[in-house]
């Protein structure tokens, strides 16, 4: 398997090998660090080991991927989605702008982006995340068989 | 928004990132665009990087709970030791 540009993948920075390499060293090390820890924590392990594997990946040279580091080397433990609590509010009509803010929280590091630059942050994003995805769906399916 | 002291942005810019954005989302979610609409593209795409989010969140269980069973004496959890010895 070709690492980048390949007909298959298109995007002449996106290294499936380096996703590989990253995510089995980090399911490793979950393993390792605690055989017989619960499923919801292992669960959460996982969790972050697949975003840091990620954006160890990438590479420093995105927004998304520097600050998705630093967040989870700094305190591994306490990373968590932030889980927004939704206030009563009268419905309101979803405007463009409303939808770039909504963008701003889903993308890593989003909030200080100008448009032109978060739209191509997102669209790294979400290449590298679809990746990521299809890696650990891949896993699952192997580990099934 | 912060004025990152670049040019003024230019249409044809816009659309090139937007339609490098569509080009992203699969199939299935283009269709909901029928119009190359910015704002119907943006909420796409939230919805498809959420839909992602949530996809991480599931397969971390399923893999949490695979791992489990590693220590098995099964063909599978010989497969995943291997895979995962360091």
């Amino acid at each position: 398997m070709t690492a980048t540009g390949s007909p298959g993948n298109p995007n002449p920075n996106l290294s499936k090998p380096m996703l590989v390499h990253h995510f089995l060293r980090a399911l490793a090390r979950v393993n390792r660090a605690a055989p017989k820890q619960s499923h919801a924590r292992r669960s959460r392990r996982i969790r972050c080991a697949a975003y840091a594997s990620m954006a160890a990946a990438a590479g420093p040279g995105r927004r998304w991927s520097r600050v998705l580091l630093r967040r989870l080397r700094s305190s591994p433990s306490s990373h968590r989605r932030r889980i927004s609590v939704r206030v009563a509010r009268p419905p309101r009509i979803a405007t463009a702008s409303s939808r770039v803010e909504t963008l701003r929280r889903l993308v890593p590091g989003g909030r200080s982006l100008g448009y032109c630059s978060l739209l191509e942050e997102t669209a790294d994003y979400v290449r590298w995340l679809d990746a990521q995805v299809q890696l650990m769906q891949s896993l699952v399916d192997f580990f099934s068989s | 928004m912060s004025s990152r002291g670049r040019s003024r942005i230019t249409d044809d810019e816009i659309n090139e990132l937007i339609s490098k954005l569509q080009s992203l989302l699969p199939e299935s979610r283009r269709r909901n665009i029928d119009r190359a609409s910015a704002s119907k593209l943006l909420k796409e795409t939230c919805s498809y990087i959420k839909s992602l989010h949530r996809e991480v969140d599931d397969l971390s269980d399923r893999l949490s709970g695979l791992m489990a069973t590693m220590d098995d004496n099964s063909p599978q959890a010989e497969i995943i030791r291997s895979l995962l010895r360091s």
